[in-house]
């Protein structure tokens, strides 16, 4: 995955030359997930280089040099460090657009890695995109393949509206079974792992069918997706999962579908349980499919704590808990 | 662990021969009833400033960040190196500006008043730190103003009219009645759309400025900040990346001594001053008489020509003196001496241009008063115009579905439902159709 966001990076730097790609250690080094690797050397200290720490002044500049006309690409090097971002994000990226009736726009694309499942601590592990999908004006998309990752990064490039690009770093170098004894196989044994060469898009707003299924339905994004399957398979459920791609804007034709299909419906996300997007997801669930729920609809989610160093396996919503809501929602 | 950090007494507690720490919480001098004396604020001679190379290095302007810039003297004649030697039509134009600026405050204050509108601003007393410091400028430059910075818009020629459909958020105003009123915005006159969030502009103005020189372009940007709110996170994250890249960028502080009721001690006033702040950043800084239109554009113009000549990023402190209250909704006898404003040592920034116009023999009473009557009848026949399309709450505004463009670029499924819903209500309430003015 980490080689297709490259990928992409490379081809829009060299596609548009208002492109400019910014943040902590990505110029010379090529950034912690070396995400970046190798774009400076080849198009220049002026178009990729590193910045201050300083998630508020990455964010501020970019919203000015999008205003100028250019389409800044930062990258936030951990999803936790946002926050000192956020009120450039939330006030001004989010709103310019509406503030100045379209005279001035901040096309930017925040990249982050985002979750957990490496060992991070709390303050490398978060999941925060119930925040940005919160706020009017912002696009959230978190990719789950790597063909999807670039296709999503360069359609979040082109787009004129300002893109939270959450990055799931658990499945940077293959996806997660979320069996944590199992090794994780590399991308490159993996079905979704073929990114074809140049350029090709994905519109935002589109959800992917990961497997067709009449039992239930499994509403999923990012590192979740993956582990959702797993447990489906290794219960088999026959399940209908679909990857949301964009929680903004959200594919709701794709969602309520497969719910009127299946009559059931869980909802898989890593971030904490209050509040997050999955209770939106429920919502929407209910208004619009209720007279076609055969059961209630489950979510599984982080627990509403901080995410725990050591104890991160008890934190992390993985197979043991997915298959109890999966139970749950059968035997109704 | 008894007297360990986590025995958290509340008070005194007994600490044996160490000394008890004390707060400091700022006090200004005076408070209201206090009689004022303004003696502790230097205020050196007119024309002593150095002014050194524009492309010197940064730390060369060190004096100058605890000195103050001054041209105007007490014989309201220009002096010193600073001294920008404008032509008679310039400084007349500039003066023009100042009147019809004081004008434009003086009529919307008013119509706020008479609940045309929600809340105005006034700039009195600091038309110079915006009107003359931004005619140092291209008219093409950037600039990212805070919200007392109207003065920028007048001396670009904005149109009055529509300024007034801002404040009156009529179906005119063109950024559609969202905005608070004042918060202009216009890419035309490359003034960037203000927000309600202090400070926030001045890191964009970094990012302007730095596009613009990976651009190879030769446009510069500049921002205005209150002294209050460089004590927010953004304002040190631009002088960070300002002085990072060099961006061909001028941070302007205002420094009108007020942030609401607050002094400017509780921006860190009382330690040092805010030109000072440029210097631990490596940038240029300038401490300027804010209430001296020469000096003002003199500082402006040499930061932007050193910003210019790629030799760097400028701070430049105005001191100067926030005359009247923050906004329509203060009222400043609550926290400071009514005699601070008659007191200030550096006067009026519109006397001291039209005095030394005088000084010059360009400038003359009758002609003073003609131009101050022929600026509230400019404003007063805009107002009128302005009213045409409305004022606040009187419901000649924006048709509803304007509420929910440009959020996006395209209008997503979620809002298109909404927005049909507003429509939706709109005919519940007003069955009959929309109410008669
Ligand atoms: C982030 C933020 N915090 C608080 C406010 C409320 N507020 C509006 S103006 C103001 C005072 C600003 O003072 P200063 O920067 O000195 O500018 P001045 O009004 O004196 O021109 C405050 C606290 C705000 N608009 N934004």
């Amino acid at each position: 995955m980490i080689e297709a966001i490259n990928d992409a990076l490379s081809i829009k730097l060299d596609q548009d030359p208002d492109v400019i790609v910014m943040g902590e250690d990505v110029g010379y080094f090529g950034g912690v997930f070396r995400a970046t690797a190798g774009l400076q050397e080849k198009y220049g200290k002026t178009r990729v280089f590193d910045t201050p720490i300083s998630e508020c002044g990455i964010i501020g500049v970019a919203v000015g040099m999008g205003a100028y006309g250019l389409r800044p690409v930062p990258e936030i090097q951990f999803a936790d460090y946002i926050y000192p971002g956020l009120d450039q994000l939330i006030s001004e990226a989010a709103r310019l657009r509406y503030r100045s009736a379209a005279e001035y726009i901040a096309p930017l694309t925040v990249r982050s890695p985002f979750g957990g499942g490496i060992f991070g601590g709390q303050t490398h592990s978060q999941s925060p995109e119930a925040i940005f999908a919160h706020v009017s004006g912002l696009k959230t998309v978190i990719p789950s393949t790597p063909y999807d990752a670039k296709g999503l990064l360069i359609a979040a490039i082109e787009d004129n509206d300002p893109v939270i690009f959450f990055e799931p770093k658990r499945i940077y170098n293959g996806p997660f079974s979320g069996y944590y004894d199992k090794p994780v196989e590399p991308w490159k044994k993996h079905e979704d792992s073929v990114v074809p060469e140049g350029h090709y898009s994905i519109p935002l707003g589109k959800a992917r069918k990961v497997i067709e299924g009449e039992e239930l339905t499994v509403l999923a994004y990012g590192t979740m997706v993956h582990v959702a399957r797993a447990v489906c398979e290794k219960k088999g459920v026959d399940a209908d999962i679909v990857d949301l791609r964009t929680i903004v804007p959200l594919d709701i034709e794709a969602i309520e579908a497969s719910v009127r299909k299946t009559g059931r419906c869980l909802i898989v996300h890593e971030a904490t349980r209050t509040s997050g997007f999955g209770a939106e997801l429920s919502a929407l669930v209910t208004e619009r499919c209720f007279y076609h729920l055969e059961a209630p609809v489950e979510r599984v989610t982080g627990f509403d704590t901080p995410y725990p160093h050591s104890l991160e396996w008890a934190y992390f919503p993985g197979p043991v808990r997915i298959g109890e809501a999966i139970d749950k929602i059968l035997s109704e | 662990m008894a007297d360990g950090p986590s025995d958290n007494k509340q008070s005194g507690g007994e600490r044996g021969n160490k000394p008890a720490l004390q707060l400091h919480v700022p006090e200004p001098h005076y408070r209201p009833g206090d009689k004022v004396d303004f003696s502790h604020v230097e205020v050196p001679e007119a024309g002593r400033q150095p002014r050194p190379d524009e492309a010197c290095a940064a730390r060369e302007t060190e004096a100058l960040c605890y000195d103050l810039v001054r041209v105007l003297g007490e014989d309201y004649r220009a002096h010193g190196p600073w001294d920008p030697k404008l032509d008679a039509d310039t400084l007349r134009t500039m003066l023009r500006n100042f009147a019809l600026t004081r004008a434009f405050d003086e009529r919307m204050f008013r119509g706020q008043r008479q609940g045309k509108t929600s809340f105005y601003m006034k700039c009195t007393g600091e038309e110079a730190t915006s009107i003359a410091s931004s005619m140092a400028l291209a008219s093409d430059d950037m600039v990212f103003p805070s919200y007392r910075q109207q003065g920028i818009l007048i001396a670009r020629g904005y149109p009055l009219v529509e300024m007034i459909n801002q404040i009156y958020s009529n179906r005119g105003d063109k950024l559609k009645g969202r905005q608070l009123p004042i918060m202009y915005s216009s890419r035309e006159h490359s003034f960037f759309s203000i927000s309600g969030n202090l400070a926030t502009q001045t890191p964009q103005a970094v990012g302007w400025a730095m596009a613009s020189a990976i651009k190879g372009d030769s446009r510069i940007a500049a921002t205005w900040v209150g002294e209050g709110s460089t004590a927010e996170g953004d304002f040190h994250s631009a002088c960070t990346f300002a002085t990072v890249y060099n961006a061909p960028v001028i941070l302007n502080v205002i420094n009108n001594q007020w942030a609401i009721s607050s002094f400017s001690g509780f921006a860190g006033a009382e330690r040092t001053t805010f030109a000072a702040r440029a210097l631990g950043y490596g940038l240029a800084g300038l401490r300027v008489d804010g209430n001296d239109p020469l000096a003002c554009y003199a500082a402006q113009q040499w930061a932007a020509n050193r910003a210019r000549a790629n030799a760097g990023p400028t701070l430049v402190e105005y001191f100067t003196y926030r005359a009247e209250g923050h906004s329509t909704s203060d009222d400043p006898s609550g926290y400071r001496s009514a005699q601070e404003r008659e007191e200030w040592p550096l006067g009026d920034p519109v006397m001291r241009l039209k005095k030394h116009l005088m000084a010059l023999g360009e400038w003359d009473e009758q002609r003073d008063e003609a131009m101050d009557a022929e600026c509230a009848d400019q404003v007063k026949k805009a107002t009128k115009e302005a009213e045409k399309n409305g004022i606040l709450g009187h419901g000649l505004h924006h048709p509803f579905r304007t509420m929910f463009e440009d959020v996006f670029e395209e209008l997503p499924w979620h809002l298109k439902e909404q927005s049909e819903q507003a429509i939706r209500e709109r005919e519940t309430k007003f069955p009959e159709g929309l109410p008669k003015q």
